[in-house]
């Protein structure tokens, strides 16, 4: 440390890193958090703009557009073929940005059922589907899930028979995941838009199974 | 790019070890032998980067683990299965 007095309040200018209607932080840990973002944009690593755009997509982000890109893939063969392919690939065909991790879609069929969960913290595909819900961050889910699939599949309203496998894809390190719900039966002649409606978050991390037409 | 070390199908071991650092294989999968579901790309290895020996980059697998095989009392098909995304310093090749 250098002569440079510390002892004063902490008025010098930092590259503030939160939103303008951000409240200050209040619990050592968000003030440890927040010193430490600045100290990292101070030090040239990234700038708060950049910081700010990464949080504005991620707010930006929604359940309606994993809905659009299962939507596709449910009309158009080829682009079905290449999203569970290359996932990352076919999502940024259509304009969005998911950068940096690889991207996995699994798709549910008549004798398979996919559900994603990450035990180890909470990763979630936060820049395709915005936030995650809370019992997906809880302990209870992430360590049940993997153990005891069928029973939390029950209790989230799926019950499955037991010629439908079911597959369990913890989000363990550099993939994200997106589960492409079956198109339910009786929409062979709806438009892309309807269908996208259909699609609600929880079919696409997979506790839920059947999607209930209007 | 390294070329893999692993196929898709190959039947592989995870190893059982806990690194005193953080890192990104889960306890209940150590040790565990399963078959590689798909070959992914490389991605900067957890361990190395948290002790500050860079951020080297390591190959990625999504290995697929019978449910019965993780768990003894596990209810459910036999065909259930558990997949997880281990790099390859992880792996070794199994019978």
């Amino acid at each position: 440390m250098t002569d440079h007095d510390h002892d004063h309040e902490h008025e010098h200018d930092h590259s503030r890193t939160f939103q303008a209607d951000h409240a200050e932080p209040t619990s050592d840990g968000a003030r440890i958090g927040l010193a430490l973002r600045e100290l990292l944009i101070e030090a040239g690593h990234y700038t708060a703009e950049e910081e700010q755009t990464v949080i504005a997509a991620m707010q930006g982000a929604s359940p309606r557009d994993g809905g659009k890109i299962a939507a596709r893939a449910w009309v158009d063969a080829e682009y079905k073929k290449r999203l569970l392919d290359n996932g990352a690939a076919a999502i940024r065909e259509l304009g969005y940005e998911i950068e940096p991790y690889e991207f996995t879609v699994m798709e549910n069929d008549s004798s398979t059922h996919n559900i994603i969960v990450c035990t180890l913290c909470s990763c979630y595909p936060r820049s395709l589907l915005g936030m995650s819900p809370a019992w997906y961050k809880s302990s209870t889910y992430r360590a049940r899930v993997v153990r005891e699939p069928r029973t939390v599949l029950t209790e989230f309203g799926v019950k499955l028979t037991n010629d439908i496998d079911v597959r369990v894809h913890d989000s363990t390190a550099e993939l994200r995941y997106m589960v492409l719900p079956e198109r339910p039966i009786g929409t062979e002649d709806w438009s892309e838009a309807k269908l996208a409606a259909l699609i609600t978050r929880d079919s696409l991390i997979g506790t839920q199974r059947e999607l209930v037409l209007p | 790019m390294n070329a893999p070390l692993f196929d898709v199908g190959q039947r592989v071991r995870i190893h059982d070890r806990t690194p005193p650092v953080h890192h990104r294989v889960p306890n209940y999968v150590k040790g565990q032998v399963g078959t590689v579901e798909r070959v992914c790309g490389m991605h900067g290895e957890p361990e190395k980067f948290i002790r500050g020996d860079g951020n080297p980059r390591q190959r990625i697998y999504r290995i697929k683990i019978q449910q019965e095989n993780l768990w003894q009392e596990y209810q459910g098909s036999a065909r259930d299965c558990l997949e997880v995304e281990i790099f390859e310093h992880w792996l070794e090749a199994a019978k």
